[in-house]
């Protein structure tokens, strides 16, 4: 595999990248911190990558988007896959009351997000197809109360690749939507943590095998999957009611 | 609410982060996969905050032809396995279990099967790179600092944050464990037999049940291990065993002394009277307790504390003898009591290991647990020995003096390190450690 990451130093990016290098693809780690960029390199190569390249790349900055893509398909001699695991996190009372700090969630996590899978797809496209994988969110699924806003971008995103998966997979493009439920990261530390919890590399290697085999959607830890069915089936008025 | 492996759970929270110097800034303690079984993991009271460097578990460097690794404080055993068996390499010792990190290996200076023949993890490590208390970066080896290098190794943490070490791995000659398994049938030919295997084997270790019958008391299955040559290994490379885990806390009344006592005769009566050979994956030798996620749940809502001491030669068998018959009659109900032989006192300050011989044995923490100890402690101070402090949680800072003499020492590096004692733990303090 030809993989290009954005993502790939944190969280579990860090952990699919890690599977991805011990299976000895090659990989094209994006990134805003050239420290960062270049460990994460050597550790990926010594867990057996067959090659790491880097660029700078930052999911606030869009111009960064095109520019990036295009030194990977060069470092890869034309790459098969891209990943968008990074994206921003907050919990509701911090984006309810820091307006500053709502809007960078909804921009890295909706809009950016689109326009880097949009730079994506073109150059999949052109080559025709591949996969496109990208993190959505449980969070996504419902409107609830602890994830007002955040929830709000992921299911704006998750709509969007949804759409993109119906469009263009018959011409090659694989989409696939992740959909983490919680997990035990550094974005989710100090959370409550609620049933179902998963541990980052298990639910790498359940997204890992969701790629290889192109589902479209993935929940991770895969019970989530009928939690979010239940989820999604209660009447409003139970939603109201109770606090997740 | 956080607690150690043993699960008797003190106040604290834990902040974690991929970036180590983050986390470590400011803070008192960290910790890392939590394994310890006591309190050493757990914030001092008057802090409430540990970081916790799991999350920090880069490879920052690897040289294939010295084996020679360099990576974060909270690289895993467990990833160092998966990464390195396949290519010939392994950790320099043989720990019970993979669930650790490199930074606590080096603070609790673990040892493993082959103590007698590798010494301790800290004897493997050339360099550390810690934040001190006073939040400067700095390098520690045998030529720099070399007294907080020493003092760190085993040094519980109290020192400074280890941010990172390098240490070098031995090649092997296949992923796969050429074992050999043989009943003992009582505690002198156990420990007779531990002796004649560490000529032998790099890895001995064994089982024996302290709680049978007299006559029977310490008869046990002793295991001994080298790694498998090119030839004998099976095919392929060790694939990650599948862990079923055990999903509720077990309820108090299913460990007594009636259970474990049938649990260990039942173990014991399974094995082969002859001696038993086979190639076995690495998993299975060298981390059998890792089979079964959460096993510690099964000593009830109270949780349990692991007793683990150190019987020098000195003492003889008879002291190993004397002490193993205390265990008996002071009636824990352990399901698995280990003994095995340990080397030479490493450079660690405060490292556990002296040669002599090594007993661990798990105690359910009920109303009755602190006395156990206190009994216990007070034998294996006239014995010369002393506890691991990576299981302690009930030992008192007095009976921890008489234990080791080398307390001073330490203390004066960490006054030099930290003189205005901020790195500390919820046992540093117990232990009077600060």
């Amino acid at each position: 595999m030809k993989v290009v990451m954005l993502g790939a130093t944190r969280g579990i990016g860090r952990s699919l990248a890690r599977r991805l290098a011990s299976g000895g693809a090659s990989i094209h780690v994006l990134g805003r911190n050239a420290e960062d960029l270049a460990k994460c390199a050597e550790d990926l190569k010594v867990r057996g990558a067959a090659a790491v390249t880097t660029s700078l790349c930052d999911l606030m900055a869009p111009a960064t988007f095109g520019p990036a893509l295009e030194a990977a398909d060069a470092a890869l001699g034309g790459f098969d896959t891209v990943i968008l695991s990074a994206g921003l996190f907050g919990t509701q009372d911090e984006l309810a009351n820091d307006r500053a700090r709502a809007a960078a969630v909804l921009t890295a996590n909706f809009t950016n997000s689109v326009l880097f899978c949009e730079e994506a797809r073109v150059r999949l496209l052109a080559r025709g197809g591949g996969r496109l994988v990208a993190f959505s969110s449980v969070a996504g699924e419902r409107g609830r109360k602890p994830v007002v806003i955040y929830g709000a971008t992921k299911a704006g995103l998750s709509a969007y690749l949804e759409g993109l998966d119906h469009l263009y997979r018959a011409q090659g493009l694989v989409t696939t939507t992740v959909k983490p439920g919680f997990v035990r990261t550094s974005m989710t530390q100090g959370l409550k943590e609620p049933p179902f919890a998963g541990d980052p590399d298990d639910v790498a290697k359940t997204i890992l095998s969701a790629i290889l085999r192109g589902a479209p959607v993935v929940y991770a830890p895969p019970i989530w999957a009928l939690v979010m069915m239940a989820i999604r089936a209660l009447p409003r008025a139970v939603m109201r009611a109770v606090k997740f | 609410m956080l607690s150690g492996w043993g699960r008797v759970f003190g106040p604290g929270r834990e902040v974690c982060s991929e970036d180590i110097e983050v986390i470590t800034n400011n803070a008192t303690l960290t910790r890392g996969l939590a394994r310890s079984y006591g309190d050493s993991s757990l914030p001092d009271a008057r802090d409430g905050v540990v970081a916790s460097s799991r999350l920090a578990d880069r490879i920052l460097s690897f040289d294939e032809a010295t084996g020679v690794i360099r990576a974060e404080a909270g690289f895993s055993l467990l990833q160092l396995n998966r990464t390195f068996w396949k290519r010939h390499f392994a950790a320099p010792i043989a720990p019970g279990t993979q669930f650790i990190t490199l930074g606590g290996m080096v603070s609790a200076d673990v040892h493993g099967k082959d103590h007698h023949a590798t010494g301790g993890f800290g004897s493997h490590v050339s360099e550390m790179r810690m934040r001190l208390a006073n939040g400067d970066i700095v390098t520690a080896s045998r030529t720099q600092n070399a007294d907080l290098f020493k003092a760190t190794i085993g040094g519980m943490g109290l020192l400074g944050h280890i941010l990172d070490v390098t240490f070098k791995m031995p090649r092997i000659s296949s992923p796969w464990v050429a074992i050999e398994t043989e009943k003992m049938p009582d505690l002198d030919s156990y420990l007779a037999g531990l002796k004649d295997a560490a000529k032998r084997f790099p890895f001995t270790m064994g089982w024996i049940d302290t709680l049978g019958a007299t006559g029977k008391l310490g008869r046990g299955i002793l295991m001994r291990g080298r790694w498998a040559t090119g030839e004998e290994a099976r095919p392929g490379v060790p694939q990650p065993l599948v862990r079923p885990g055990l999903p509720f806390v077990v309820p108090e009344f299913a460990i007594s002394r009636l259970t474990v006592s049938a649990f260990n005769a039942l173990y014991y009566g399974v094995h082969p009277r002859t001696m038993r050979r086979k190639i076995e994956h690495p998993e299975t030798f060298f981390y059998p307790l890792d089979a079964i996620s959460h096993w510690n749940r099964v000593y009830g809502r109270r949780g349990f504390t692991q007793y683990q001491c150190v019987i020098p030669d000195s003492a003889g068998a008879e002291g190993v003898k004397s002490f193993v018959e205390l265990l008996r009659r002071t009636g824990g109900s352990s399901m698995v009591s280990v003994i095995k032989d340990c080397g030479d006192e490493g450079e660690g300050m405060l490292s556990f290991p002296m040669r002599g011989t090594s007993v661990a044995v798990d105690f359910p923490a009920r109303d009755d647990v602190q006395g156990i100890v206190d009994t216990l402690n007070a034998h294996l101070i006239e014995l010369g020995g002393r506890v691991y402090l990576a299981k302690d949680r009930y030992t008192r800072a007095a009976d921890y003096r008489r234990m080791d003499k080398r307390v001073d020492a330490f203390l004066a590096v960490k006054q030099k390190y930290d003189p205005m004692g901020r790195l500390r733990s919820a046992q540093s303090a117990r232990l009077e450690l600060t």
